[in-house]
């Protein structure tokens, strides 16, 4: 990062407004992200306090005979599943794996992306070439139907299910990141750069990353919502997270069988992955304007 | 010229249009008049931001929606008051009586249709005359002919075309349907200068052929000396000197700010070693100065500029909107 | 003083340089054998029509981009030769200015910051004290009020953002600075006050300057020579008066005739207008490129290849008949 002034003497001199605020000021007209944004909130709250809420082992783990698929009632809020597990215990600890999940391996195949996408964007050539089709080759292939296949190579646990799903999402990244540091870097500043004699680290860190951060973002906080469906359908199908762990989707695929009976059990989970990859997609739209800095209003 | 009245084309008196967003007010034009006859061309010279684009698209009455509004004043055309008229009458009168060339020839030409469509759609939009294909067909090759397009290339496309040759087929569909009157918008800024020359006399002899009025609007005075009958100098909105060609180019009184517009073009045949600007910036639309709008940038600014609005002052057809040449005694003082 | 060697001797020269590019048609003559040179603390102006490869010789003589060929000796040495190193510490000496005030700031950063940069980037000072005093020199000596160092170009209006470009340019001391259309996109008050810093600053600077554009007016105000080109190739190229008052190549002087000039007597001159469209640069035929749209054409334009030959001292032209 380039240097800012002397804090001391500069920032009593000359007030700076800060882009932060300001694009937190335009993000905070758009009601529905706000909306989004407080749910997520409430959610992660929910996922660092599973602990106090309910304790881990004794009611999310252990098993209960004599209280098996009890409706929803005072002691069981969200009622108990085929097991006599509480549904509410399992939901709280359940948070912290799908939120988790979703966040670390976006997290990961964004950085293993973006640093291909911005390689591939600013030099081009033959690299460009190999990587892109490289890419091309993973697109072709469905994101779930790719994930089945590693996961079912490597077998099936918690470690295996992140590279699968890692990767899976490596390719959009790549693609996302490349276009954008394409516009970029056709702009006349980066050219003033070079003619200023920066090298091109500094050149793709310091000009051309932060103007291409908008779209990354975005696609990052969809990618989130869409890792978390990804996980549930794996664990869906029994290749995700193993059980007696509490994952919502595998929650929703082990109460299938009850359905009818005891509907409660499907909702729950299924509601809850809609409510975070609704909140979610919310603050990534607000994002996608909040960061375009010519939507000056 | 023995009937004034029916000579008059245009008439436009005191028009006021604002851009309202929902953080500020923007007030583009600010009460502007101006008259052109049949046959003649004004120009309006001015900077970025002088209104000299909004005036024109509330002519036709394409100010962007919901935002743009003609607050005050009439746009008399053919004796018709132009803010009146119902939508469909406008529809109507866009293309067919006025019509408008844009800066930008690539954006108002449609990529994915050839020339000719293009030119006929036109045509086939304000069929007044009921002329059938082949009739059209036949305007179509003569309108290409008229702004030296080689028939042969009527079912190109937008991109087989250079810059010079899209603005040919621009000015080509904006005279398809005989219009009494043509805006051009900086119609050849965006043009290399030998192509421009082309353009511009093109225009020229087109207008002096077909008897069109024509109002050009541009930044450069040069175009302007060389085409028009009367201009206009816009400034912040307001129409701040006028006159006859000769009155602008010719006569040694001029508004300040006029004067600062010539002292910035370097001169081709004198000798000027430092060019005279304007100091200072295009004030804030939003948040106009009080009394004369220049004052903050006038040379010559004296205390009553800042407080009172200035005095319109006509010599014969010249009109220079100055606090300064009140003194002087001009004739037929206003406001 | 210097040595006087060092004085007579121009501070760039241009060497035959060529610069094809590779286009699914065939190649692109951007530039075509131009040799040029430019004193110290004077200006050279390139004037040309879009497409004429102005912009791509004023990259190329940076080396922004390689061109295919030929030579540029900056005080004496060819910067074609040196390694990336030695390149980059070269940069400080040679600068450019954009036309596109929009597009040459990083929209990111701020004024403060968009200044320093090279100054950062070059380890020119050791302490940020030092940085923060040369910015606020940079800023006074461009003529931009202290109170933006700390705004964003996009809250400037085109002047003062170009005043920014020239700031960047200006703050590591530079000896040659291109100026690609650096008054093009701003309003011509504007542009007035623009030229008369630039020329404000090559006198205490003592700078020297490739001004590029398609505005001849502007060029004819700010040059001491101009070269003249057309599809890469450079035509004529004398004296700023000179050219004016003795234009030699047909070109030229259609160049020149098309000017609108904003007074009375420009009402009654009957112009010069070109016929035809300009040459494809792609595979140019050899001989005259303005031959299809020069009214003194003869067959034997197209003979063979032409040379800028020296009619009058100073005075050079690429033209069969009038050279």
């Amino acid at each position: 990062m380039s240097e800012r002034p002397n804090k001391s003497v500069f920032d009593k001199k000359y007030s700076k407004k800060s882009q932060k605020k300001e694009i937190w000021r335009r993000m905070k007209k758009n009601k529905l992200s706000i909306i989004g944004l407080v749910i997520f909130c409430i959610l992660v709250i929910i996922a660092l306090s599973a602990d106090f809420i309910a304790d881990y082992e004794e009611l999310a783990i252990k098993q209960h005979g004599d209280i098996r698929l009890q409706k929803p009632s005072k002691e069981h809020i969200f009622g108990t599943d085929q097991y006599g597990r509480d549904l509410l215990a399992r939901m709280v600890h359940g948070s912290r794996i799908s939120l988790g999940l979703g966040f670390f391996t976006t997290g990961i195949s964004l950085a293993i992306g973006g640093f291909l996408g911005a390689m591939t964007g600013y030099y081009g050539g033959i690299f460009d070439e190999i990587v892109m089709r490289l890419m091309d080759i993973l697109l072709s292939i469905p994101a779930l139907l790719l994930a089945i296949a590693i996961v079912s190579a490597l077998g099936p646990n918690m470690i295996n299910l992140l590279i699968a799903i890692t990767i899976s999402q490596i390719p959009g990244f790549t693609r996302i990141v490349r276009s954008t540091v394409l516009t970029v870097v056709g702009e006349d500043y980066i050219e003033a750069a070079r003619a200023c004699g920066s090298k091109d680290f500094r050149i793709i860190t310091n000009d051309v990353l932060p103007n291409a951060i908008g779209p990354i973002i975005v696609q990052g906080t969809m990618s989130v919502a869409k890792m978390i469906l990804l996980a549930a359908g794996l664990s869906f199908i029994g290749l995700g997270i193993q059980p007696p762990q509490p994952e919502w989707g595998y929650m929703l695929s082990e109460a299938r069988e009850y359905m009818r009976d005891y509907p409660h059990l499907v909702l729950i989970p299924g509601i809850a992955i809609a409510i975070s990859v609704f909140s979610i997609n919310l603050i990534g739209d607000g994002l996608r304007d909040a960061l375009d800095p010519r939507l000056r209003n | 010229m023995n009937n004034e009245i029916k000579n008059k084309l245009l008439e436009i008196r005191n028009l006021k249009v604002v851009y309202e967003t929902d953080l500020d007010t923007i007030y583009a034009v600010n009460g502007i008049s101006f008259e052109l006859d049949k046959g003649q061309t004004l120009g309006i010279v001015g900077e970025t931001g002088a209104g000299k684009t909004t005036t024109a698209l509330s002519i036709l009455r394409l100010l962007p929606q919901d935002i743009g509004k003609i607050t005050e004043g009439n746009i008399i055309f053919e004796g018709e008051d132009l803010t009146l008229v119902s939508e469909s009458m406008m529809r109507k009168i866009r293309g067919e009586k006025i019509s408008m060339i844009f800066q930008d020839p690539m954006t108002s030409l449609n990529p994915v249709l050839s020339i000719e469509r293009q030119l006929l759609e036109a045509l086939e939009l304000h069929n007044t005359q009921n002329r059938d294909k082949n009739q059209l067909k036949a305007r179509v090759d003569e309108m290409l002919e008229l702004v030296g397009i080689p028939k042969n290339r009527k079912h190109e496309y937008p991109h087989q075309f250079s810059g010079g040759m899209k603005q040919r087929v621009v000015i080509a569909m904006a005279l398809a349907c005989n219009p009494l009157l043509i805006i051009a918008d900086e119609p050849t800024t965006a043009l290399d200068v030998t192509i421009q020359a082309q353009v511009l006399s093109m225009m020229k002899e087109l207008k002096e052929k077909l008897g069109m009025s024509m109002i050009l609007i541009t930044h450069d005075l040069g175009i302007v000396a060389e085409t028009c009958d009367k201009v206009a100098v816009m400034y912040a909105g307001e129409i701040i000197e006028s006159g006859s060609i000769e009155d602008i180019f010719g006569r040694e009184k001029h508004h300040p700010y006029t004067v600062g517009l010539f002292g910035s073009i370097p001169n081709l045949e004198i000798e000027t070693p430092r060019l005279s600007p304007i100091d200072g910036l295009m004030p804030d639309p939003t948040n106009l100065p009080s009394g004369c709008k220049f004052h903050p940038r006038c040379p010559e600014a004296m205390e009553i500029c800042s407080e009172e609005l200035p005095p319109i002052i006509e010599y014969g057809s010249h009109t220079i909107v100055c606090h300064k040449f009140k003194k002087e005694g001009g004739v037929n003082e206003k406001n | 003083m210097k040595k006087t060697d060092d004085n007579e001797r121009p501070l760039v020269e241009i060497i035959d340089i060529k610069k094809y590019f590779k286009t699914p048609f065939g190649l692109l003559h951007a530039v075509d054998n131009i040799s040029l040179s430019i004193s110290r603390g004077k200006t050279l102006g390139i004037v040309g029509e879009s497409g004429c490869g102005k912009s791509t010789l004023g990259r190329v003589v940076l080396r922004l981009i390689p061109p295919t060929d030929g030579k540029i000796l900056f005080n004496g040495e060819n910067i074609l030769d040196y390694d990336k190193k030695k390149m980059r510490l070269m940069r400080q000496k040679m600068q450019m200015i954009f036309q596109d005030p929009y597009s040459s700031l990083n929209p990111r950063k701020t004024v403060y910051e968009i200044i320093a940069e090279p100054l950062v980037v070059n380890c020119i000072f050791d302490s940020k004290r030092k940085i923060n005093e040369r910015v606020l020199f940079m800023m006074e000596t461009v003529g931009l009020a202290e109170r933006f160092i700390n705004t964003y170009p996009h809250e400037l209006d085109g002047g003062r953002r170009q005043r920014i470009g020239l700031a960047r340019a200006l703050s590591m001391n530079p000896q040659f600075i291109v100026c690609d259309e650096p008054v093009s996109a701003l309003d011509v008050s504007i542009q007035a006050q623009i030229l008369n810093l630039l020329m404000d600053l090559q006198d205490s600077l003592g700078l020297t300057y490739m001004f590029i554009t398609h505005d001849l007016s502007v060029v004819k105000h700010i040059s001491d020579e101009i070269a003249v080109l057309y599809i890469g190739q450079c035509v004529e190229r004398a004296p700023s008066r000179e050219l004016f008052q003795n234009p030699i190549h047909p070109y030229t002087k259609i160049l020149l005739s098309s000017i609108p000039v904003p007074s009375l007597k420009s009402r009654s001159i009957q112009r010069e207008v070109v016929k035809g469209e300009v040459t494809d640069p792609i595979n140019p035929k050899p001989g005259c490129r303005f031959a299809p749209r020069c009214k003194y054409y003869k067959p034997e334009c197209l003979s063979e290849e032409l040379e800028l030959k020296e009619v009058k001292p100073n005075h050079y032209v690429m033209c069969r008949l009038f050279g």
